[in-house]
């Protein structure tokens, strides 16, 4: 199949909204007929606290909502249908076996508020989880609560303070990189933290020389990422985490790259203190709008006592139960203990890999990066020479001096057939264009994507217009996205 | 080539001195590099920074990036039409495309900051 093939036309079918669609009377359910006596909810309730008819509800039957939400995804581009290379985001494929564990009647019917005795089953899944976890990172103790990494990153550095406050000063700032998730900083801010920004050496990694300058006893923590958002292994990264316990700092780790490191080395080794670890980019859990997150939390046991409660304790009788008493835990930051259909697709692509499987893993996934990287080199420049691990990170210097710049290129990809990577960071590239194949690729797939790419370069020499009014084959082509970010039109209809 | 009557940061903002006044702004280097803006926020009048302390961000398609003040200052002024054409930034970053108006602390504080010269010469090397 030649580059040109696989993005083919096929019919795309223009959808109304539900709210224009069906028609009075019908319906997608049929109730067995009453058997109690009939009850009008006014006389049950305070009538002021009803509502009444929603005006223009639609009537529909169960073959419109079908075929509405199936139009619907035929517009969308997923990780099922193929590569998503979103550096930085890590769309990998989600093993379809975690889904049918996942709907195991134990699992997906528990209520939350079962007591523990009845929800053993649930608890020995979380409780396994915080135990691979922690193997995985080589930390000592486990939160499952955070909704999403994020979340994960606020409730370490809460702890983070909690510590300090303790120890009677909650310090003034945490020092992050110039190359951080913008996540970073604003986590630390919404914990009462000033910002301190790290300058990158030419390497792509920390300045340990700029960064001897601005430690001092009221820095709290540093947040740093591991591999970083370069791609790049922060080498010095023992000398870092040393230099900032020296001065009574712990060192944070934004865990979102885990993926590059599993069974290789272990961030609880090089000194790290407290750490959040994504589970969809390294365990196979959906992302973004496709499922609630979860950003588990892992700490050293200095931290220990801090962690949210309530914590699972496994019983010397092989039972599990929560503990609530905590008296120096920062509190609940979730309701529940977190996000548990996640844990449970989690644990199961750890299971179903086992400790040699995930160390192949991180393998397979530098390895499907440093084939897309090798292969677009010529064409494309690196942002910095140094070794990449599991995803890389190219800028558009050569393209733009024909005026094509990274969101051309982007947009051009979909013509052929893919979603574009991520583009425009990290934001110390100018013109970045960050490339994550994730481990799940075929070398097919890569060999695909590199044609593609290779033949966006070749216009952009030859036919740059083709590609700065790009894309040709979408349902919806080149979007103003000043004017709709400007003056956005908010309402379905005028009026 | 950069105005040679205006003053630069290494975060590429600039600043207009007039009487004890300050004007700033972003470079046209900025502007090209951040895109199409579509929302700036602004400081209040009467707050005051320390030089090098954000002062606001300006969100483009691209990217949200935070503004640093080129000298300890008060505001006195605040572009306010750029609530409604933030496109200014782009088309004029020098003109109507300036941000806030400030009342220097520190007027020794501008002998840290780059002459035009130094500015273009400081962009010319990919930064």
């Amino acid at each position: 199949m030649s580059k040109q093939e696989r993005a083919a036309g096929h019919f795309s079918i223009n959808e109304s909204l539900l709210f224009e669609e069906g028609s009075p009377g019908r319906r997608a359910f049929d109730l067995s007929p009453l058997d109690v006596p009939l009850k009008q909810m006014g006389d049950l309730m305070d009538p002021e606290l009803l509502r009444g008819e929603i005006d223009g509800m639609p009537e529909l039957s169960e073959v419109d909502v079908i075929r509405h939400f199936t139009r619907l995804s035929t517009w969308n581009y997923h990780i099922d249908l193929g590569l998503y290379p979103l550096g930085s985001c890590t769309m990998k494929y989600n093993p379809k076996i975690n889904e049918r564990v996942a709907r195991l009647e134990g699992f997906a019917f528990a209520h939350p508020y079962l007591p523990a005795q009845m929800i053993q089953g649930a608890l020995e899944v979380q409780k396994t989880l915080e135990d691979c976890l922690a193997e995985i990172s080589g930390m000592d103790a486990i939160t499952l609560q955070p909704a999403a990494g994020a979340h994960g990153e606020l409730t370490g550095i809460l702890m983070v303070r909690a510590y300090h406050e303790s120890r009677g000063n909650p310090r003034r700032s945490i020092l992050i990189p110039d190359s951080a998730h913008g996540t970073n900083p604003a986590s630390a801010a919404i914990a009462g933290y000033v910002v301190e920004s790290v300058p990158s050496n030419k390497r792509g990694t920390i300045d340990i020389g700029a960064l001897q300058k601005i430690v001092n006893h009221e820095v709290a923590a540093i947040m740093i990422t591991n591999p970083n958002t370069l791609g790049i292994f922060e080498s010095e990264i023992a000398e870092i985490t040393e230099l900032l316990h020296r001065q009574g700092a712990l060192v944070y780790m934004d865990g979102a790259n885990l993926n590059a490191l599993m069974g290789m080395t272990r961030p609880g080794d090089f000194g790290i203190d407290v750490l959040h670890i994504n589970l969809h980019k390294t365990f196979t859990t959906p992302h973004g709008g496709g499922g609630p997150g979860a950003g588990p939390v892992a700490v050293k046991k200095v931290l220990e006592p801090f962690l949210p409660y309530p914590v699972i304790e496994s019983k010397t009788d092989g039972t599990y139960s929560f503990n609530y008493d905590r008296p120096h835990s920062i509190g609940r930051i979730k309701a529940y203990n977190g996000q548990f259909g996640m844990h449970v697709r989690a644990l199961c692509y750890i299971l179903a890999n086992g400790a040699e499987g995930l160390k192949e893993v991180s393998e397979v996934a530098v390895l499907n990066a440093n084939y897309i990287r090798s292969k677009l080199k010529s064409a494309y420049a690196l942002a910095y020479d140094s070794a990449s691990l599991h995803e890389v990170v190219f800028s558009d210097r050569l393209q733009a001096r024909k005026d094509v710049h990274v969101w051309d290129i982007a947009k051009r990809l979909m013509d052929y057939g893919f979603h574009p990577p991520t583009v425009s960071f990290p934001l110390i590239v100018p013109g970045a264009i960050m490339i994550e194949p994730t481990e799940s690729e075929s070398r097919q797939e890569l060999d695909a994507f590199v044609q593609a790419m290779l033949a966006i370069d070749t216009e952009a020499e030859q036919n740059p217009e083709i590609v700065k009014s790009a894309p040709h084959t979408t349902r919806v082509g080149r979007i103003d996205e000043a004017a709709a970010a400007r003056k956005p039109i908010l309402r379905w209809r005028a009026g | 080539m950069s105005p040679d009557d205006l003053l630069y940061t290494k975060e590429h903002e600039w600043l207009r001195i007039a009487d004890n006044g300050g004007t700033v702004g972003i470079t046209d280097h900025a502007q090209k590099e951040l895109g199409d803006i579509v929302y700036v926020e602004l400081p209040k009048t009467g707050t005051k920074f320390n030089s090098g302390e954000t002062f606001g961000s300006v969100e483009s398609v691209k990217a949200v990036s935070e503004l640093y003040i080129p000298v300890s200052g008060e505001v006195i002024e605040v572009n306010e039409d750029l609530g409604s054409a933030p496109e200014n930034i782009n088309e004029d970053p020098y003109g109507t495309g300036w941000m806030i108006r400030i009342r220097l602390l520190n007027k020794s504080e501008t002998e840290d900051l780059m002459s035009a010269e130094e500015y273009d010469e400081y962009t010319s090397e990919g930064k």
